[in-house]
């Protein structure tokens, strides 16, 4: 379990990390979301004891991080953004060394088998760190993290740098270890952090614009009431029926893909879900539709309805979201 | 410390540095040897460990550009220091790797003493005094080096930073016997590492030598757990 309350943490006159305040159940994943720069790795550098903070309290398993850093880090493995592998060693020797580092009592062989089995590491322990592709390296990283069997994983963004089929299995992973063991991640990515994590906890500027569990925050950041299609026939005659849909607001026609063929951006009134009478308004005119999609929300986009979004109002958020829009404006 | 010990051990090993700096040991201390001792006939070698001091002090830099230096470029520092180790046992085993590598190469100038013990008598008291005085300043030397590493990321910048700082260090009786102010000059004097080093060079065992010697290592060692502890609150 991790608690992190009114973290702070200042270079100079600028605040990396501004106020931030969280916890973390056990058998939690929590996905740490937003844009480079937001402070995620710097909240995770405090966490982990590498940096401190300059005010507020970060407690692991309710040891505080700066008052007892060695029982504290005995609690976490850590996958930094940038895996700390020394390239000159074997992943045997690595991972050898990572085990005496932390003190491990577990059986040493069987421990370190077992993990590089989870991490599929199997066939390239005997080969040298530095022989290794970026995707592999990533999984030595991960097993490092893993070794000793720590009760908190801290993960910072750990599918960066690996192919969709490694992505897939890292997410399935890790999904597996958040049963029974407290794990945070970072990723700048919305479907990655919906997809893996039980809590949802953004992050801009240093501050928390959003703190949810992830079916919540999902449904409020969900963009079914914005639609992307591709329908075959006269876009004038399309246009006009699509706007004759209940609830629709607004409808644009896009870019033409084909010769009886256009684009068409539909939005209508937000938290409604307009596709169904969508399908059968077309099918009853017998326009095919040969795509419909979500328009989904970009990262700031996110950002800009967590900010400004009246599910998330009330006073204070109010503040900030003033705050936020300021900052946005210098740019 | 076991496990930093062994990993930086070994990783002298992996690398050429290991084996260079003791084949420069050896080569510079034989060559000394010959050229000091062997050509003129004589039995004093106080001139091959002087001489081995000089290599030395610019020698060990190499072996300890790369302690600290090398884990803040790989970004490995993060792994060091979020592991529930103890800073000062994390930089007492960096320093005795390098220590027992310096060592490696330092114990060859023991046998050039039998080599002349088979044909005169010789005056072990003189070659002991030296060797310890050696083994002394080589700790000196490794741990001004690994406290250099620390502050930089660049091994080229901690190489040049130490041999600076062990020049200093061996010149201060030079400074000392320049400055007019009696006061300073004495404190200088007190603290200078050649003039300490010299007094074991004729034999003398000096506790009071060897504990000036382990006191200057253990401000290195200090300070360099300072530096790690200070970038956690930068």
């Amino acid at each position: 379990m991790i608690e992190v309350r009114g973290l702070t943490k200042s270079y100079g006159s600028k605040k990396a990390v501004d106020n931030i305040s969280f916890t973390a159940e056990d058998g939690q994943v929590l996905g740490f979301l937003g844009p480079n720069g937001a402070g995620k790795s710097t909240t995770m550098n405090i966490l982990t004891g590498y940096i401190s903070s300059t005010e507020g309290q970060a407690l692991i398993n309710g040891v505080d991080i700066l008052e007892d850093p060695i029982k504290a880090k005995s609690f976490i493995g850590y996958l930094p953004e940038m895996p700390p592998l020394y390239f000159d060693m074997t992943v045997n020797e690595y991972l050898d060394f990572v085990y005496s580092l932390k003190k491990c009592k577990l059986p040493k062989k069987s421990h370190l088998n077992e993990i590089c089995e989870i991490v599929k590491l199997e066939d390239v322990r005997k080969r040298l760190i530095k022989n290794l592709s970026k995707g592999y390296k990533q999984r030595v990283g991960f097993a490092q993290a893993l070794v000793g069997n720590p009760k908190v994983l801290i993960l910072d963004e750990p599918t960066v740098g690996l192919d969709p089929k490694q992505i897939i299995e890292i997410r399935t992973l890790i999904k597996r270890l958040g049963r029974n063991h407290t794990v945070i991640l970072s990723s700048h990515i919305l479907p990655e952090v919906q997809a893996v994590c039980d809590r949802i906890v953004v992050i801009n500027k240093g501050r928390i614009v959003a703190n949810d569990n992830a079916d919540s925050l999902a449904r409020n950041l969900s963009a079914d009431h914005k639609l992307v299609m591709q329908i075959d026939g006269a876009s004038e005659e399309i246009s006009k029926l699509l706007s004759s849909v209940p609830d629709v607001e607004r409808v644009f026609v896009g870019r033409q893909i084909d010769e009886k063929v256009w684009e068409y951006h539909i939005e209508a009134k937000e938290g409604t879900d307009i596709r169904r009478d969508i399908f059968r308004k077309l099918a009853s005119r017998n326009y095919p539709i040969l795509m419909m999609k979500s328009n989904e929300l970009s990262l700031e986009e996110v950002f800009l309805k967590l900010t400004t979004g009246d599910e998330y109002g009330g006073a204070e958020k109010t503040a900030e979201r003033f705050d936020l829009l300021e900052k946005g404006g210098d740019k | 410390m076991g496990a930093i010990l062994k990993r930086e051990f070994s990783a002298y090993f992996r690398s050429p540095i290991g084996y260079v700096f003791i084949a420069i040991s050896f080569l510079f201390s034989g060559a000394f040897f010959w050229l000091f001792t062997l050509s003129v006939g004589g039995t004093d070698v106080s001139m091959v460990f002087l001489g081995m001091f000089y290599v030395y002090m610019v020698f060990v830099p190499v072996l300890t550009m790369r302690l600290m230096a090398d884990e803040n470029k790989m970004r490995t520092d993060q792994l060091l220091l979020t592991a529930p180790i103890g800073l000062m046992k994390l930089v007492f085993g960096k320093f005795l790797a390098a220590y027992i590598v310096f060592m490696l190469g330092d114990i060859v100038m023991l046998s050039y003493g039998v080599v002349l013990g088979c044909f005169v008598t010789v005056n072990w008291a003189l070659i002991l005094g030296n060797f310890t005085a050696l083994a002394l300043i080589g700790g000196v030397f490794v741990s001004a080096g690994l406290f250099i590493s620390s502050l930089t990321e660049s091994q080229m910048v901690a190489a040049v930073g130490s041999i600076g700082v062990n020049v200093a260090l061996a010149l201060i009786n030079v400074v000392a016997s320049v400055i007019p102010v009696k006061f300073i000059s004495d404190i200088l004097k007190d603290i200078s590492v050649f003039d300490r080093y010299s007094e074991f060079t004729t034999g003398i065992f000096s506790l009071g030598g060897v504990v000036f010697f382990l006191s200057v290592i253990a401000v290195f060692l200090f300070v360099t757990v300072r530096v790690l502890e200070r970038r956690r609150w930068a």
